[in-house]
């Protein structure tokens, strides 16, 4: 029978939630790096006990961890067991090593002047969906970064921020790369999304990007219609057998292109809020997708107090409440970007973290919910292994 | 002998417990104790101050003898009870809520 891993991201450390394909009795291990902001982990998909870890304090900033063995014991790359090399069996990773190539240049910032590009942190970790070794980082201030070497060593993809950069400004959460997509058919393609820089792709690897924002419409935070940079792209997400195919839910609206992101349309529908956080597909229905409405950008907690993920079978704007098994009173909580995932069971499980610490899981599509945790510090990440 | 002290979130991610010993050449400054701490923990570079920069991380301080010596600069000299190993060089993660 398959194991579910669910990786989750949280304020205070993070941690591990295992259970068989019933999807019923679940272990929780953790807290892992316990009192440190983990902001997000996930796992290779060619190697799943290959898991990278972004771990980050504002005291001392940025440190990348990495498992070998399922999330069981963690070293920062290049301080595994048998590379130690010190007498003293102390770790030699220097893993945490994010520097802007070149000149790190400027952008918007909150008085419209220019201002330096500053690391600040990674937000997402994206591996290769071919080779354990490689993988992404997205970080704030926005950039994308790539390593090659499993983690030991960092370096920018420039490109991205010579998009228009500095017309990117941050947001009140920041101005981070949040969403790496990578393309399962074309090994040339990456979609990226930021915060507040709108939404990108590259079809040369990475050297090479342009904005794909064409329908995006943003009347309450960019004065010009046709503005190509400084969305506030909050999340997008794909089926693997449509790669063309994007879901978007952005500070307001939730939209979806068909042709890679050249075209953009609003589906938000019968949604009782478009703004929100997450999106995510099906892992069987391509044009089955869930998000969970916020009441709006002043108000980051459900509409009425009542948490409840919405659920279209129909790739938008015919959207429905899914509501058993959640709290539908005095309720907000807020659920963020990164923080849901499916696994790839049939039917197929949803999962989501919460603000106030809890995860729920569906292992029917999204009709029950079940509470796996409930008191966990801060939910910022939510990733799920769907183990043989 | 440097005796230098660090906070427990930097002590868990170094592996190790107590005081941190190092041989440091004369002159002792801040800054060549915090190179040496970084050539013998490698995992430390950027937690205390920037990579790029080498500037003090905001919410990082340094005390000397019971003195602040944060905004000291790094080639300040370090007082003799540091340097003799009488007093430690303490790292300390500022107060900040959260």
């Amino acid at each position: 029978m398959s194991t579910i891993r669910i990786l989750v991201g949280t304020k205070k450390g993070a941690f591990i939630l295992t259970a068989d394909g019933a999807r019923k009795n679940w272990e929780v291990s953790g807290p892992h790096f316990a009192g440190w902001e983990m902001y997000h982990l996930k796992g290779s998909p060619v190697d799943p006990n290959r898991i990278y870890a972004s771990q980050s304090s504002g005291w001392f900033g940025q440190i990348i961890q990495r498992s070998d063995d399922g999330g069981k014991t963690w070293n920062t790359p290049g301080s595994s067991a048998e590379e130690l090399k010190s007498a003293e069996g102390f770790p030699k990773g220097e893993s945490n090593k994010f520097v802007y190539a070149g000149e790190a240049g400027t952008h918007k910032w909150f008085d419209g002047s220019q201002h330096p590009w500053e690391f600040k942190r990674v937000w997402h970790v994206e591996p290769s969906l071919t080779d354990p070794d490689t993988a992404y980082a997205g970080v704030e201030d926005a950039a994308i970064f790539k390593t090659t070497d499993g983690g030991k060593t960092w370096q920018e993809l420039p490109g991205l921020r010579r998009a228009k950069g500095n017309l990117w400004q941050p947001g009140a959460g920041g101005m981070a790369v949040h969403t790496i997509l990578l393309d399962p058919k074309n090994e040339k393609r990456i979609y990226v999304a930021i915060s507040a820089g709108g939404c990108f792709r590259t079809d040369d690897g990475g050297n090479t990007w342009k904005p794909i924002t064409r329908g995006l419409k943003s009347p309450f935070e960019l004065p010009d219609p046709d503005a190509e940079v400084g969305h506030c792209v909050h999340r997008i997400t794909l089926h693997p057998s449509r790669p063309d195919v994007l879901f978007m839910q952005k500070h307001w609206d939730v939209l979806r292109t068909d042709n890679a992101g050249e075209q953009w349309t609003e589906v938000s529908g019968n949604l009782p809020s478009d703004f929100g956080f997450p999106i995510d597909v099906h892992a069987h229905e391509p044009e089955t997708i869930f998000v969970v409405p916020i009441t709006s950008d002043s108000l980051h907690f459900p509409p009425e107090g009542k948490l409840r993920v919405y659920r279209s079978r129909t790739g938008g704007n015919e959207w429905e409440a899914l509501t058993k098994g959640l709290p539908q009173k005095d309720c907000y909580v807020n659920v963020l970007r990164d923080a849901m995932a499916v696994d790839q069971l049939d039917p197929c499980g949803i999962y989501f973290g919460t603000t106030g610490g809890q995860v729920y899981g569906s292992a029917d599509g999204g009709d029950t919910w079940n509470a796996i945790v409930r008191d966990l510090p801060a939910v910022y990440s939510v990733e799920v292994q769907t183990l043989p | 002998m440097i005796r230098v002290v660090l906070p427990y979130h930097l002590r868990n991610l170094a592996h190790m417990d107590g005081e941190v010993e190092l041989e440091v050449a004369a002159p002792v400054t801040v800054g060549a104790v915090l190179d040496a701490l970084e050539a013998r923990h490698p995992v430390l570079r950027g937690t205390i101050r920037d990579h790029a920069t080498l500037k003090r991380r905001s919410f990082v301080r340094f005390f000397v003898c019971k003195e602040d010596w944060s905004l000291e600069p790094p080639e300040t000299s370090l007082p003799e009870a540091i340097v003799s190993g009488a007093e430690p060089f303490l790292i300390i993660g500022a107060m900040a809520g959260g």
